[in-house]
């Protein structure tokens, strides 16, 4: 009975597609408030007074809350935030007051009617203006706008770039990205009578919202239950707790009644979480012989106004920065700062796609300036299997060269077309990765629980979240194969809460089908042995069918249950104090090769043709796989060439699907996929994680086509018709 | 005010506020949550029906332009419990993930081969492309 491998449909696709599945803007519970919150439109000010008393002579209000009725303890990474602001805000959007009503009518009418006096401070955007002298401190207590530095060195980066026969360098600058899911942003919330809170919550970290909105309510984290609705896209968004959470749990308690908390898209847009702004500046350095030697990066990374998961980007930045490519010598540096903007946060890929604009760009400069072949520089480069990288990261399976000369093989130079302003070229990137969790935090594991029942129906219990992705799939595909029956026997128990889901860290780094995937084999062969240990006492047959052997054992008085649980933590580290060591238990590798028309005259540049090869280890579902791939491509398509968040004294000002285009059906160009399956020793049955690498590298592949094309570097994403045409003057 | 219109085959009577759009009120009156709200400006398609047979956003028709009309919502496409062909496509070609934008996209892809007006995040449009396709050969063997 084969289950693992097969391009078995999405267990959840059905309901989807018919209308069903439920998210949380479909949840209604009896006697239900609908919440808004009154935001900030000063970017940076004291706040003299929040006066709520015109709001309460709104019909249908039930509760308002501004921060003197909250607990005053600052929370979140750095202790910087609180659910609503008492003294200052630091950027538009800041939580001042928060409504419940009847209706959501109600609730909008009475913020209208808070009266909001602030005394306006001066205000920095620019993410290198904010560690100027003399720029306006975000956090007084915090001294400056630094909010963190992050060092790492391996080799000797100096001396190498002294005998270099070719050094490139060049600053790389990125966009704040959107997640832009297409599930709006919200809460719902409801206390029970023993003061207990159950909050339905689309969050990507069940586990530690369960800690960190404990510690934003001061209440005991036992007294909190997670519910997740199906989750409506996330990519890294609901990766932190954010003050809407509390404030919907804040305004339930105050008003006794369950509250909901949905964020209208423009809300989403002007005070969500993005991917955040970057400057990397880099030099990178190699012999005559395409042998490379060093590279060094100085970069930037925005926080916006309180820090969430952006500030972590640089941590992933580093790992792909000493293990990625035989590197003999690399200096890194990152900082990154308080600005008064939206908060940054995770964002697929979390620092990589950044960080690889730079070094993919410059792999190619270089290789075009030794006059080498793209690939075969890489290859030259490339790290191999079982290979101990300077940084202390240990290779296990690699399919680097297997994606190169995957690419190398799909990859054809199209014919110049006939009209004399198109130029078409090819370029290439590549990627690495994590594919085997990523110990960020000091857990990577997770649990799973397998029970067969007496119908011969498996049952998954796990700690894991699915976010579109096929989690709930790809774990009943493992289950099935282990157990020896039909995936249409096993049900993963999606809904299942806190209460009931063993741990989890959360659904992020790739890391779901390899951590839980593992968990889930393990307890399913546990419970196999049982089953298999029954049929032994029972005497059965070895055909006895699955039900009977366990109604058997289930029907006998000193029978025993067959349930089996597991943990999977994987034998990886946290990194050092000078950011080496093995976090993840298997890195991927990927390459795209892009096809790309340049319209010279416009400046317009058009995707033809994408190649995207990915070591996967092992495809559990080589169709949920194609569909990461594909997604990954065009969503970085849409980083590398449109979406960006276009600031104006501070405000988004294109806050609408209309003026953020996330590309549509129509700028989606010809993508072959290919699946290098190289069979990790650690995976669950060879696999690794491939959630975030394809958005990785289309963005530098199509660059690099773009240079391949017209003779122009572009070093700036997103790569619109403007600035395309403005390198392309600028080059003549 | 008062509103008759036809919703998935059946006749409905409504005294609803006539400010309110259509895709409200068949969300939250008439609890037909696969309409999909995911931008409530006419952008992103996900609240698309059928609207006398032709694909709309919902969200952005105002209720009293639905009197008399005929409305298709994707509660509507599944027939004595057998899905549409083109909700089969989608779920044998792989083409759901998070599953927010596929209502809307499924039932715009019954009339149009390119559901331009209709995004989605996750999928990266190919395997929508695919089953639009496998519906369009199985349905229309002919075309
Ligand atoms: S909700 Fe109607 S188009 Fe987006
Ligand atoms: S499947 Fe998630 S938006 Fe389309």
């Amino acid at each position: 009975m084969k289950s693992v491998g097969e391009r078995v449909p999405k267990l959840d696709a059905a309901d989807k597609a018919a209308g069903k599945a439920r998210y949380v803007q479909d949840l209604r519970l009896p006697g239900m408030l609908e919440a808004k919150v009154l935001r900030s439109t000063v970017p940076h000010g004291r706040i003299v007074s929040v006066d709520v008393s015109e709001a309460w002579k709104v019909r249908g209000v039930r509760a308002i809350l501004t921060a003197k009725d909250i607990p005053a303890k600052a929370w979140g990474y750095a202790k910087d935030t609180t659910a609503l602001k008492g003294d200052r805000v630091r950027r538009i959007g800041d939580e001042l007051a928060a409504v419940a009503a009847t209706d959501i009518e109600a609730a909008i009418e009475a913020c209208e009617r808070i009266k909001v006096v602030i005394e306006p401070l001066p205000a920095v955007y620019d993410i290198e203006a904010t560690l100027a002298p003399g720029a306006p401190v975000l956090h007084e207590s915090k001294g400056s706008n630094l909010v963190q530095t992050h060092h790492y060195e391996h080799g000797d980066v100096a001396a190498a770039f002294a005998k270099a026969a070719k050094v490139v360098e060049g600053t790389f600058t990125l966009p704040a990205q959107q997640h832009a899911a297409l599930g709006p942003v919200g809460a719902v919330a409801e206390w029970d009578a023993n003061g207990r809170l159950t909050l339905h919550d689309p969050t990507q970290i069940p586990f530690l919202v369960q800690r960190d909105l404990a510690e934003a309510l001061d209440i005991s984290p036992a007294d909190l239950r997670i519910v997740q609705p199906a989750i409506g896209g996330a990519f890294g968004a609901r990766l932190d707790l954010y003050p809407h959470e509390a404030i919907a749990a804040l305004l339930a308690r105050k008003a006794g009644a369950p509250v909901r908390l949905l964020f209208s898209r423009d809300e989403d847009f002007q005070t969500d979480p993005v991917r955040p702004r970057t400057i990397v500046k880099l030099r990178t350095a190699a012999a005559a012989d395409g042998t490379l030697l060093a590279r060094d990066a100085d970069i930037l990374v925005d926080c916006g106004a309180y820090v969430s998961w952006g500030s972590m980007t640089p941590v992933v930045m580093v790992n792909t920065f000493g293990n990625f490519y035989q590197c003999p010598a690399a200096k890194f540096r990152a900082r990154t700062v308080w600005t008064n903007t939206q908060p940054t946060g995770a964002f697929r890929g979390f620092g990589n796609p950044e960080l690889l604009f730079a070094v993919e760009t410059q792999m190619d400069e270089l290789a075009r300036a030794l006059k080498l072949d793209p690939i075969e520089f890489r290859l030259k480069n490339a790290n191999r299997p079982e290979e101990v990288t300077p940084a202390g990261g240990r290779i296990t399976s690699c399919g680097f060269k297997e994606v190169l000369e995957a690419v190398k093989a799909k990859l054809k130079r199209p014919a110049a077309p006939a009209e004399p302003h198109l130029k078409r070229g090819i370029g290439v990137a590549a990627v690495f990765h994590v594919g085997g969790g990523a110990r960020i935090y000091r857990s990577d594991g997770c649990g799973a629980t397998v029970k067969v029942d007496d119908f011969g129906k498996a049952t998954v219990i796990v700690g894991a979240t699915d976010i579109g992705q096929g989690m709930e799939t790809a774990m009943a595909q493992i289950a099935a194969e282990e157990l020896g029956i039909p995936v249409s026997m096993v049900r993963v128990a999606t809904q299942a809460d806190t209460d009931v889901r063993p741990w989890d860290v959360g659904v992020h780094a790739s890391r779901t089908t390899f951590i839980a995937g593992n968990a889930v084999r393990l307890a399913a062969k546990e419970a196999k042995k049982q089953i298999e240990d029954a049929r032994a006492a029972l005497k059965l047959p070895p055909d006895a069918p699955v039900d009977k052997v366990v109604r058997a054992e289930h029907f006998r008085q000193k029978g025993r249950l067959i349930s089996a649980s597991a943990f999977y933590d994987p034998p990886t580290s946290m990194v050092d104090k000078a950011n080496h060591g093995n976090v993840s238990a298997a890195y991927t590798w990927g390459c795209h090769g892009v096809e790309v028309e340049v319209d010279v005259e416009t400046g317009q540049a058009v995707v033809k043709r994408v190649v995207a090869a990915h070591d996967v280890g092992r495809a559990i579902n080589p169709m949920l796989v194609e569909g990461q791939i594909e997604g990954g491509v065009v969503q970085g398509l849409g980083y590398a060439m449109f979406e960006e968040c276009v600031l104006k004294d501070g405000r988004m000002q294109n806050g609408f699907f209309l003026d953020y285009r996330i590309p549509g059906i129509k700028d989606v160009p010809d993508i072959e996929t290919v699946l290098v399956e190289t069979g990790d020793p650690e995976g669950p049955f060879g696999a690794k994680g491939i959630g975030e690498a394809p958005i990785v590298p289309i963005g530098p592949a199509i660059a690099n086509a773009i240079a391949d094309a017209t003779g122009v570097r572009m070093r700036e994403f997103p790569m619109t018709p403007e600035r395309v045409w403005r390198e392309l003057r600028n080059s003549r | 005010m008062k509103i008759n219109l036809t919703v998935n085959g059946h006749a409905v009577a409504l005294d609803v506020a006539p400010h309110r759009t259509l895709g409200d009120v068949l969300r939250n009156d008439l609890g037909l949550t696969g309409v999909r709200e995911g931008c409530s400006t006419g952008d992103c398609g996900a609240c698309t029906v059928l609207f006398n047979g032709t694909p709309i956003v919902s969200c952005l028709m105002l209720i009293p332009d639905a009197e008399g009309a005929s409305v298709v919502t994707i509660e509507g496409l599944t027939k004595d419990g057998r899905p549409d062909p083109m909700q089969a496509a989608f779920v044998e070609k792989g083409a759901v993930q998070c599953g927010f934008c596929i209502p809307g996209m499924i039932l715009a892809s019954k009339a149009e081969d390119v559901p331009e007006g209709n995004l989605c995040r996750c999928t990266g449009y190919k395997k929508i492309q695919e089953a639009i396709r496998e519906e369009r050969r199985r349905t229309r063997p002919q075309a």
